[in-house]
């Protein structure tokens, strides 16, 4: 026995199946997953650089007869949805399994939109694990099921099926031959005249999954007293097994199609059929649509976030434990931006010229928190660039103030770059700042075309940032070191007071990724606590708060220097201990 | 025990980049070694920036959720006072409150917007919390990296472990060139915890 999360299981699951090729975009909670592919022998994977290109890299190879792992989270599987819509009409040649990602209660996500309903939209089977044993098992198996039905298929997890360690048992890697390819426009070429047959054969293989769905191996019902019946899968399952002992459970293993005449059976057993799921009502519409009777529960259920055994029982009108109440008034904990950061200033300088900022998907998002408070929007990856434009067209011929997209190396690699080449075309003005810290951080420091490294550091090239900006137009491109204060301000101030499109490029590493310290910086005697170093939101600053002078922390300062730039008193000094990693 | 199923839940809680992952991976493996099921429930990504962070350890005979509900966990493994405090809840009745003695100003109170609470030790105390000079005594027993395996060793007198399982697991489990800080930690941990009990 080992223990292994959810995504592990899942990458030991692909391999065991003979998997060869993985593909993907990081993203929690699915990162992991392609991480730990990318270790095994034999295989090949890379980060691509978005969902699309990652499920289309895949449906190339499995096309020339290798079975493929696609990984992504959630909102990923939008970026990739055009792909895999089609995908689901072409079919596969080697097998294709699609890790879907799910994040309800938004732990490091925009939104918690269920992927279950991309099964149902696209026709692509769904099998949905509720721990890292069924996770192994479930992808191993998805690779025959989905070269029997000639389709790719989808493996979901959630956030604590992806990352929770469970006992799995390891097993051998299957030997498995590349299928011979051969050209086949009808299978392969999505055109009209091909489409429309290959869309009667999608709906052949309808029937035949939903027939399939009836019996199939994921399924099962476990019985226990007949008064309650509940339907339900993946981590929620183990919510409800926990919380409600004496019910009956039709626990699902594959969420696509659902088997309707094995639920009807099992409701017909019961004296009350519940659906619990979390953050959704996919399975609750999915029950219902069979024209199976759902119950109500005593108290709702919560619509949104994740599930817990005591939200279970609450539902179903049970006592919980007694318990403490949370003291009142405790100081919140939000994530911060590291010490030394090298966003941190350019936020700084964009609160102090109040421009309208922009921002994208990362750790930069943290700069839309207090104290810098410097970000008006997020909403998707590669937005803040194609949003900047929309702010500059409905505020022409306005007086606005300046208006500032902020997108990180890769997010830029992404998506924003298809943004501005849109913005660029359409002769669109403002400013572009790409934080480039060499790295995909938030995820935990992968490699992106920007940085040249890959997955399993194979040789690379590391893109020319400013020359791929300046080969779109863009006459105004600089290169900025974000940790001087004055040369990020005098970058902002001359970008924003012209109407040309300016891009600046703010590199400097991440500093998770070289991990040195210089001696940490420490306040003299000459603060006058005026307050203005803690505005930066530097974990290692503290105000006093009697006496409202400022302190730097030895330990968690790692001597950017950043501070002392902002000190009209010069009391922030550097203290002459070593240099150490 | 006090979930409806049998098994022992230990939640671990702190500021991201405090240990709690490798403590969660260690207490887990010691309850593998001991043939249990177990569960390690983990949160990766935004949350990790210095952010508060738990980690739920479950094990027993069988383990179905991953989650801890408020009064229901057996052990709580607090790597900071205000932490303790914020998870204070999830602690079931006559579970065993282990908290390292240490004060970690986040955010909000460093740039003055929020105070940290009052008394948070007396009030823990009088909640029957264990306090222990974890920071302290990692530094000690040789690094101040290891204040999880010393608040690890100080929860291994409340688990039915043998201490030569607990050892083997740190001495396999911790990076090599500090397996001997490491157990000096946990034997400092372990010591702390038994004269408090005595």
């Amino acid at each position: 026995m080992e223990l292994m999360s959810g995504n592990e299981a899942i990458a030991q699951g692909a391999w065991e199946a003979g998997a060869h090729i993985g593909v993907a975009y990081p993203g929690t909670p699915s990162t992991e997953t392609l991480e730990a592919f990318a270790k095994k022998d034999g295989v090949y994977a890379e980060w691509c650089v978005n969902e699309k290109v990652a499920v289309e890299v895949g449906i190339g190879a499995s096309a020339a007869g290798a079975r493929v792992l696609s990984t992504m989270k959630h909102v990923g599987v939008n970026v990739a949805a055009d792909p895999l819509f089609t995908a689901a009409y072409t079919g596969v040649g080697g097998g294709m399994v699609v890790l879907a990602a799910d994040d309800p209660g938004m732990y490091s996500s925009q939104n918690e939109q269920d992927s279950h309903y991309y099964a149902r939209a696209a026709h692509i089977p769904m099998l949905d694990p509720a721990d890292s044993a069924e996770a192994l098992r479930f992808t191993r198996e998805a690779y025959q099921l989905s070269e029997r039905f000639d389709v790719p298929v989808f493996i979901r997890s959630s956030v604590r099926v992806s990352h929770t360690k469970t006992p799995v048992e390891p097993g051998p890697r299957a030997s498995v031959e590349l299928k011979p390819y051969e050209k086949d426009a009808g299978k392969w070429v999505m055109m009209p005249a091909f489409a429309k047959p290959r869309r009667k054969v999608q709906l052949e293989r309808i029937e035949a999954l939903n027939a399939w769905a009836e019996d199939c191996p994921y399924n099962r019902v476990e019985r226990r007293g007949t008064a309650a019946g509940v339907v339900c899968a993946g981590a929620a399952y183990q919510h409800v097994v926990e919380a409600l002992p004496e019910a009956s459970v039709f626990k699902l293993g594959c969420t696509w199609p659902l088997p309707a005449e094995a639920l009807r059976s099992f409701a017909d057993s019961v004296d009350e059929l519940y659906v619990v799921e979390e953050a959704s009502e996919y399975l609750t519409e999915g029950v219902r649509s069979l024209g199976i009777e759902v119950s109500g529960f005593a108290n709702l259920l919560p619509r949104d976030g994740e599930l817990s055994p005591g939200l279970v029982r609450a539902a179903f009108g049970l006592k919980e434990p007694e318990h403490e109440d949370t003291p009142a008034g405790l100081p919140g904990r939000p994530p911060a931006l590291c010490p030394g950061c090298p966003h941190r200033l350019v936020f700084k300088e964009l609160t102090r010229i109040k421009a309208i900022v922009t921002g994208d998907i990362g750790c930069y998002t943290l700069g839309a928190l207090p104290p810098l408070s410097a970000m008006d929007t997020c909403v998707d990856m590669g937005a803040s660039v194609s949003m900047a434009h929309g702010f500059e067209l409905a505020l022409a011929n306005t007086e606005h103030r300046p208006v500032v997209a902020v997108i990180g190396d890769s997010t830029f690699a992404h998506s924003g770059l298809s943004s501005l080449i849109s913005t660029v075309y359409n002769r669109g003005g403002g400013t572009v700042c790409v934080l480039d810290n060499r790295t995909t951080a938030m995820t935990g420091r992968q490699g992106n075309p920007f940085n040249g490294e890959t997955l399993q550091k194979r040789p690379s090239r590391e893109l020319d940032l400013e020359g791929v900006v300046r080969s779109l137009g863009v006459e105004d491109v600089r290169t900025i070191d974000p940790h001087d204060a004055k040369a990020v301000r005098g970058a902002l101030k001359s970008a924003t007071s012209s109407s040309e499109l300016s891009v600046l490029v703010f590199r400097a590493p991440c500093v998770l990724l070289e991990r040195t310290r210089k001696p940490a910086y420490t306040v003299t005697g000459a603060c006058t606590a005026c307050g203005v170093c803690p505005t930066l939101g530097c974990p290692a600053i503290a105000k006093d708060a009697e006496t409202g002078r400022a302190d730097i922390d030895p330990g968690l300062c790692i001597g950017c220097g950043q501070c002392a730039q902002y000190c009209a008193f010069n009391a922030i000094e550097q203290t002459e201990g070593s240099s150490h990693e | 025990m006090s979930n409806s199923s049998n098994a022992t839940t230990v939640l671990l809680c702190g500021v991201g980049g405090q240990g709690t992952i490798l403590a969660a991976d260690l207490l887990a493996h010691a309850a593998l070694e001991a043939g249990a099921s177990v569960k390690v429930s983990e949160i990766h990504g935004m949350a990790q920036r210095g952010g508060a962070v738990t980690t739920v350890v479950r094990f027993g005979d069988e383990v179905s959720s991953m989650v801890c509900d408020p009064g229901t966990a057996d052990c709580v493994v607090s790597f900071e006072t205000t932490e303790a405090l914020r998870n204070l809840s999830f602690l079931a009745e006559g579970g065993y409150l282990l908290v390292a003695d240490e004060a970690i100003k986040p955010l909000p109170v460093a740039t003055g917007k929020a105070s940290m609470p009052a008394h948070a030790r007396e009030t823990l105390a009088d909640r029957g919390a264990t306090l222990i000079p974890a920071g302290d005594l990692a530094r000690e027993a040789g690094s101040a990296k290891s204040t999880n395996v010393v608040l690890l060793g100080a929860l291994s007198t409340r688990l039915p472990f043998p201490v030569e399982a607990w050892e083997r697991v740190v001495a396999d489990r911790v990076p090599p060139k500090t397996v001997d800080a490491n157990l000096a930690a946990f034997r400092a941990g372990r010591a702390f915890a038994d004269g408090e009990g005595a």
